[in-house]
């Protein structure tokens, strides 16, 4: 258990220095979605599911949010360069906001 | 044209060769587009253009419908005239991607001001979209190999029998369009994997939703795909690409698919998209401990990856058998489980195995629909696995499982055929490139003695065997001249004969229309037998338009579309007990029936008889099933034993079982037929496609008589009669006495009703004075 802790507290040390500011904010992003998702997960455990289309948009609305933004992460990080090549950070935020158009596109018709 | 550019080529080398290089894939898959789509265009020339089979005379009537009342009408579409008396959702009950992408292409054609009619637009659908489907081969083939093993592959598919039997030209079905969705939608994941991008993935998800729209095999993508990611996990070959790409694919393609109404909330819902969640979920708890490890050290890294990595993955496996178990998510359909469990659909679900494209595939007509390369695709195949990576990973698992459910299903051997298609383009380039490597004379040769011969299959290849030749360092081969002009020889000659196969299959086997035959004389004239128009023709223009005709559920499509009148069972098999009943019907004697086709509010009843023509896909030979699928759900009133002889036999000849004999269908099917002598060899009431004479002779129907039966009596249409017409003699109306003259009314003057007193008397000729 102590392994853990000592484990953890080196991680949280490790992310603060090491990772740059822009990562942090998509960081900060993705905890906000979580949370979204976490909250509609709550909602649907005491309310229900009712209007299921509805319901199913908004869940999974927040789950694309949450993997685009991850992708975007993964291909903004400049220790992941030589895996994406060909791929800048602008063109990683250009195909966020495409798959973000099409996503909503979708979302907006399935709500109902 | 291709010639023209290689010379060209040899002139100024570096800068043209790409140039040239594209020139020459253009002007092939031009070639291929132009051939598949000429050699599907038998029907079209010996018959005429019309639609074939069953099931594209629903899709077509569904599109003719939504081109005249427009999308939405469509898709709330309540068709009363089929199932009756219980109607069919239509848009609730169908893919619409087939009719949305003919009304679209109408529509813009009508735009343009070109009149085509929307049935000419759904006879060449499938033709035109052949060659859509070679050029994302020759794309998705390229990602995976080489441009020169997609050209292969493109040609390949163009022509290949296993995908001409579902897209000639008149067959206007799903599978059509749904191939090229298929391998598109491959493509763009391959590109994904390739390069990690979230466009492609998106792209990729796009595709999907298309064939999602298009067809119920969207099935096979979205487990194939999971798979194919699974298995790279396994290999460890675990990368941040794989992970933007599967996770954008997965849940922009999930929340796609649940926008198709007949789809809805299956993808949630149904075991058989779970697989594709788990791979999900199991991605994302890779991803955070790779993520992870990158933040730790390798020590203190390990243990906590087994047992993260175990645990989630048990707890994935355990939620999904959890929710199943509560009913969240609906367990394996039939139609799927008979794919594990290949005699499940014989005893469980009759009406699945009825279907002749559900049984199990021979040997045969793998050769038959795939030729020679069935026997080079395991070379490909070796090769992706000898030379493994991301993207082949992905073909080796393709090229597996379609094997596997090719061999389960007749029907399925459309999806075995692109990817052996992909396969023997590589074995065959491979090839090529060994032995045409070091030959100058070789390509040239060979170019000039195919452009003679009019396949085109090899210029890609001849082409480019120079430019290959420019690239490697000279090495002294183990090969020896006059073996490699003889093995390239070999291959040319093998290539010859599989167009040449391709050209006889499909023209034999693929080109018939099935509701208009024909027959060969011994001097070769051609005689067309026409008898379902005839008759179905005769049914609209005769019988009154809310009429309701009873026919066994294979003929439910074609009555709707040509007839235009009601149907009680068709194609769209959603109702097993309804069939079940119309089954009983067919299969009880004429009282037993009778109460039936009343209860049902039927008017006609249609019956297939090939008897007098030999034609063997008649309602006799179905009759078995019409039996089984009636025990299935009335097992106390019809046993199959009963209609068999005592040795097992189904014989219509004078030892067939007397209940055999006596059924409605057997009656319907041989009613005045023991009368007719087809010719001085064979005696009275010979049915050929039964090589026997039958057993019941003169056949009376008490119930029912006879309305139309078509030319070569193919096509035999009863009409039930009303209870008032059976049970007492029918007097003709000019034999009728009318005594309102001598009637006296008991009633008084006061309570008479519509009587007029001195009623004026016309006599005819004379005038009123």
């Amino acid at each position: 258990m102590a392994q853990i802790t000592g484990v953890l507290s080196k991680f949280y040390t490790d992310y603060l220095t090491k990772t740059p500011k822009k990562l942090k904010a998509i960081d900060a992003y993705l905890v906000y979605v979580l949370l979204t998702g976490i909250i509609q997960f709550i909602y649907c455990i005491l309310v229900g599911t009712f209007p299921f289309n509805s319901f199913l948009s908004g869940f999974t609305s927040t789950v694309s949010c949450f993997v685009l933004g991850v992708c975007l992460r993964l291909q903004v990080n400049p220790e992941n360069k030589n895996q994406f090549y060909g791929i800048s950070p602008e063109r990683g935020f250009a195909d966020f906001i495409f798959a973000h158009a099409i996503l909503h596109l979708v979302v907006m018709n399935f709500i109902g | 044209m291709s010639q023209a550019g290689t010379k060209k080529g040899a002139v100024s080398k570096l800068n043209r060769n790409a140039a040239i290089n594209s020139l020459i894939i253009c002007v092939v898959l031009l070639l291929a587009w132009v051939a598949g789509f000429a050699s599907r265009l038998f029907a079209v020339i010996r018959f005429e253009s019309i639609i074939h089979e069953f099931d594209p005379w629903f899709n077509y009537r569904a599109t003719a419908y939504m081109v005249k009342h427009g999308f939405y009408n469509f898709l709330n579409w309540f068709d009363e005239r089929a199932w009756y008396p219980l109607g069919r959702i239509v848009g609730g009950t169908v893919y619409p991607g087939l009719m949305i992408t003919s009304g679209s292409i109408h529509y813009i054609l009508h735009l343009l001001n070109i009149n085509v009619h929307i049935r000419d637009i759904c006879v060449f659908l499938a033709p035109i979209f052949s060659g859509l489907t070679a050029i994302s081969t020759y794309l998705l083939t390229r990602e995976l190999w080489s441009s020169g093993a997609g050209l292969f592959a493109a040609c390949f598919i163009a022509i290949v029998p296993g995908y001409i039997s579902r897209s000639v030209a008149g067959s206007y079905d799903n599978e059509g369009i749904a191939i090229f969705a298929l391998q598109f939608t491959y493509f763009l994941w391959i590109k994904s994997v390739k390069t990690g991008s979230v466009f492609w993935a998106v792209a990729a998800s796009l595709s999907y939703f298309y064939m999602v729209s298009a067809w119920g095999g969207y099935v096979f993508i979205i487990n194939l795909i999971p798979l194919h990611v699974f298995v790279l996990l396994l290999m460890g070959r675990y990368s941040n690409r794989l992970f933007t790409s599967y996770t954008t694919f997965y849940i922009l393609g999930l929340v796609m698919s649940m926008q198709i109404p007949f789809v809805g909330f299956q993808p949630i819902r149904t075991s058989e998209h779970m697989a594709a969640a788990g791979v999900f979920a199991l991605l994302f708890a890779v991803a955070v401990l790779k993520y992870l490890q990158s933040m730790m050290s390798k020590s203190e890294f390990k243990f906590l990856v087994i047992w993260g990595g175990s645990l989630a993955a048990g707890l994935v496996f355990a939620t999904v058998v959890a929710l199943t178990y509560a009913g969240y998510i609906a367990p394996w359909s039939g139609r799927f489980y008979s794919l594990w469990d290949t005699g499940y659909a014989k005893i469980h679900i009759p009406i699945i195995a009825s279907v002749s494209e559900h049984q199990p595939t021979t040997w045969f007509s793998f050769f038959f629909d795939l030729h020679v390369l069935i026997a080079t695709f395991p070379a490909g195949l070796w090769y992706c696995i000898k030379h493994v990576n991301d993207e082949r990973v992905f073909v080796i698992l393709y090229a597996l499982s379609a094997v596997y459910f090719a061999g389960v299903m007749v029907r399925l051997m459309l999806t075995l055929t692109p990817v052996v298609c992909m396969l023997s383009g590589i074995a065959f380039s491979i090839l090529l490139e060994l032995y045409l490597r070091e030959e100058d004379s070789g390509p040239s040769e060979i170019e000039g003695d195919e452009s003679t011969q009019g396949g085109k299959r090899l210029y890609d290849k001849a082409g480019k065997a120079p430019k290959i030749k420019h690239e490697q360092v000279k090495e002294q081969d183990p090969i020896g001249p006059n073996i490699r002009s003889i093995a390239a020889v070999v291959l040319v000659l093998l290539l010859m004969l599989f167009v040449v196969h391709c050209t006889w299959v499909t023209s034999n086997a693929y080109s018939s229309p099935s509701i208009v035959l024909a027959s060969y004389g011994s001097d070769g004239t051609r005689q067309i037998l026409d008898d379902f128009r005839e008759a179905y023709f005769w049914l609209s223009q005769n019988t009154a338009d809310d009429a309701r005709v009873m026919s066994w559920w294979d003929y439910g499509y074609q009555i709707a579309g040509m007839a235009n009148r009601t149907t009680l069972v068709d194609n769209n098999t959603w109702n097993n007990s309804h069939i079940a009943l119309v089954g009983k019907a067919m299969s009880s004697n004429e009282s037993a029936a009778y109460e039936i086709m009343t209860a049902l509010d039927v008017d006609y009843v249609l019956v297939i008889f090939g008897g007098v023509i030999g034609y063997s896909g008649d309602d006799i030979n179905k009759f078995l099933w019409m039996v089984r699928i009636a025990e299935g759900e009335h097992p106390k009133d019809i046993r199959e034993s009963d209609y068999f002889t005592e040795q097992g036999e189904f014989r219509i000849d004078a030892e067939g079982s007397q209940i055999l004999l006596n059924c409605l269908m057997y009656k319907l099917s041989y009613y005045k037929f023991g009368e007719l002598r087809l010719d001085y060899r064979s005696p009275a009431g010979f049915d050929r496609t039964r090589n026997a004479v039958i057993g019941n002779k003169d056949i009376n129907l008490t119930y029912l008589e006879e309305a139309y039966t078509s030319e070569h009596w193919l096509v035999r249409i009863y009409r039930v009669k009303k209870p008032d017409e059976f049970n007492r003699p029918r007097i003709p109306v000019a034999n009728r006495v009318i005594k309102s003259s001598s009637f006296i009314s008991k009633k008084n003057s006061k309570r008479k009703k519509g009587l007029i007193k001195n009623k004026p008397v016309v006599i005819k000729g004379k005038r009123s004075q």
